[in-house]
């Protein structure tokens, strides 16, 4: 399982593509990928975010279902979609029911 | 401290706007990321995990209280209300949005600071000693030097496109506090039997994949030939260094690979050239920069040793901050004082706003407006009366900032690691927390003396590993983070790289190892006063290999 990351152009902010093209500021509602056809879809419309000078470092990365929650499979990844893990007031996990990293 | 002359503000002012144009231009699509990657890049712009991070230069790691008091601001207006200081005298705001900066670097000339060349294949910030101008055993102060270094230095066309970064280090005492065997070019500042000042001339050294000690290749270089000589380094690095392949760019590797002496013969062959060039310094202008320099008047204030004695009498913490974190000053009346940013269970290196604000008026109103900022991410009031000790101890307690660990188990150099970096495989923060949970104990640190604990959550080394005492290095195995262990390097004026002691361990086993490392130790120095580092020298790493991994070691 995959969904497509990025990072927002003008204030760097991590984002996620969700199903309805728009960038999710929390990995929750990101578009899992569970199929190459999808991956496909998912790479496609990043491709065109990033021509369109809305996100960069555009990556597909590896996620999981624990709990019926999206989990990315790197623990880099799980930093990126909660925050530092030494800061747990800062990043997304700073807001309400987004859970922390490690 | 060196204050901006015209040409220095028209100079900054001109790149900030021409960034501002820039930033403008990418947010409208006019220009693509591949186009501006570059641009952001030599603003000391990048783009981490969370968010975008800029790396402001502070030159040799000198500020006053003005450029503290705009940090702070930065902090608390553009950030999160931190800023992280770093391994090379520099500070770093992990969240600033793109948009921003401009504005950002606008406050910043204001005050006389930028961010031009933290980043990309050009001369670094150059660093020097944190207790120049104020240490006992100084020849002279290294920071003309490295001030004239930066003016030449800054966009200089010839060395704009380098084939990978360069980073110089000055000191001028014989005890080595800036590390300066671990960068592409130390200088030595000394005098001379006729009492002249020069430079001993290292050259190669680095840590990163590939750690290396830099090799002498001059022993003194007269201080008017400073520029001419590092220039024909530079010309020998930027004509001969490999660009095929960015982990065999740097200068270490053309100097490991060509060997010392060759090279030595093409950078004197190069200065030969050189030397009666523009590029001598002339005695009148190395002495005008000095001028800004000049040390703040001193005046006699003999009363500190009689109220130091009175206020140390009941006050337990007062007394190990006096043994850990205050320093001998050229001038008796007078100390330097280490302001610990390495609080119990804290984020090496990070301060907050309203800490930045504090040390400002403290700088102010008790340390003649000088703050240092150390490559072992701790800040410095390099002019200090004895006599006002206590006050300035009294306002570090009031902000938290007391600790008295300077140079020992807790007083850890961490990279911003896995927490925050792009490139890191690991983190660092949190192994850093936790050891300094685990040696909280001000008695058992004391007793354990003097140890330097590093820890860089990847191969790039800005946690300055190689040269720990006991090193750490996090790396990614099998999706996990896993530490590797160094014991034996040492970043001084005897420097040396630490060697991997084995197999490593695993985030929840790091701490006890690290506890092993220091109670095997405890158990084996021939005598209190004999440091860990001089007891790894005596005894190598035998014992604690089977302290670590018992007869496992043993089988292997």
């Amino acid at each position: 399982m995959k969904v497509l990351t990025a990072n927002r152009l003008a204030d760097g902010e991590a984002v996620w593509l969700a199903s309805d093209h728009s960038w999710a500021e929390t990995i929750d509602a990101a578009e899992i990928a569970r199929d190459v056809g999808i991956e496909e879809k998912l790479q496609r419309a990043g491709r065109a975010a990033y021509l369109k000078n809305e996100v960069v470092d555009v990556d597909l990365i590896d996620v999981e279902l624990v709990d019926g929650v999206v989990r990315p499979v790197r623990l880099r990844e799980r930093i990126r979609a909660a925050g530092p893990t030494n800061r747990t007031d800062l990043g997304k996990q700073a807001r309400p029911q987004v859970a922390a990293a490690a | 401290m060196y204050r901006y002359d015209e040409f220095d503000h028209g100079f900054v002012k001109a790149r900030v706007a021409e960034f501002r144009d820039q930033v403008e231009r990418r947010l409208a699509g006019e220009i693509t990321e591949d186009q501006f990657k570059p641009l952001r890049l030599m603003n000391g712009v990048y783009l981490q995990l969370h968010a975008y991070m800029l790396r402001i230069a502070i030159p040799y790691g000198t500020l006053n209280s003005r450029q503290m008091r705009m940090l702070a601001r930065i902090a608390r207006v553009y950030d999160k209300g931190y800023g992280h200081f770093t391994t090379r005298q520099n500070i770093q705001f992990n969240w600033p949005a793109l948009s921003d900066i401009p504005a950002i670097l606008d406050d910043l000339a204001s005050v006389e600071m930028h961010a031009l060349q933290t980043s990309g294949n050009c001369i670094r910030n150059v660093t020097a000693d944190h207790f120049a101008g104020a240490a006992a055993d100084e020849v002279a102060d290294p920071r003309p030097y490295a001030e004239i270094l930066r003016q030449w230095s800054s966009v200089h066309p010839e060395f704009s496109y380098l084939p990978r970064k360069f980073k110089i280090a000055v000191t001028g005492a014989e005890r080595d506090r800036a590390a300066i065997q671990v960068h592409d070019i130390g200088l030595h500042l000394k005098k001379n039997a006729e009492g002249e000042l020069g430079f001993a001339v290292y050259v190669g050294g680095g840590q990163g994949r590939t750690p290396l000690v830099a090799k002498k290749i001059r022993d003194f270089l007269p201080e008017a030939d400073m520029l001419s000589y590092v220039t024909a380094v530079m010309r020998v690095y930027n004509l001969n260094g490999r660009r095929d392949n960015k982990y065999k760019a740097r200068i270490k590797i053309l100097v490991h690979e060509t060997g010392t002496e060759e090279l030595t013969r093409w950078v004197e062959a190069e200065f030969a050239a050189l030397k009666d060039s523009e590029l001598k310094l002339p005695e009148a202008d190395i002495r005008a920069i000095e001028e800004y320099f000049s040390p703040p008047a001193l005046t006699a204030r003999p009363e500190g040793d009689q109220s130091l004695t009175a206020e140390q009498l009941d006050n337990r913490n007062f007394q190990a901050w006096l043994r850990r974190n205050v320093v001998t000053h050229r001038h008796p009346d007078y100390a330097a004082v280490t302001i610990s940013l390495k609080g119990i269970g804290e984020a090496p290196g990070d301060a907050s706003d309203a800490q930045m604000d504090a040390i400002a008026d403290i700088a102010e109103e008790l340390a003649f407006d000088e703050i240092r900022v150390t490559h072992e991410q701790n800040l410095v009031l390099p002019h200090v009366a004895r006599a006002d000790l206590k006050t300035v101890y009294d306002r570090l307690v009031a902000i938290g900032l007391e600790t008295a660990n300077a140079g020992l188990v807790t007083d850890i150099i961490a990279c911003p690691g896995l927490d925050y970096c792009a490139l890191a495989n690991a983190r660092s923060i949190s192994v850093a927390q936790e050891i300094s949970r685990r040696f909280a104990s001000q008695e058992r640190q004391e007793r354990i003396g003097e140890l330097k604990l590093k820890i860089s959550g990847c191969i790039n080394a800005c946690g300055h590993h190689h040269v720990g005492h006991i090193g750490i290095l996090g790396v990614e195995k099998k999706g996990a983070e896993l530490y590797q262990v160094t014991l034996g390097g040492s970043g001084d004026e005897n420097t040396s790289i630490g060697e991997i002691i084995g197999r490593g361990f695993g985030p929840e086993e790091i701490t006890d190892a690290i506890e092993t490392i220091v109670e095997t130790y405890l158990g084996l120095r021939d005598k209190p006063s004999e440091t860990f580092l001089e007891a790894y020298r005596r005894v190598g790493p035998a014992p604690f290999k089977e302290a670590l991994y018992g007869s496992q070691a043993k089988a292997a």
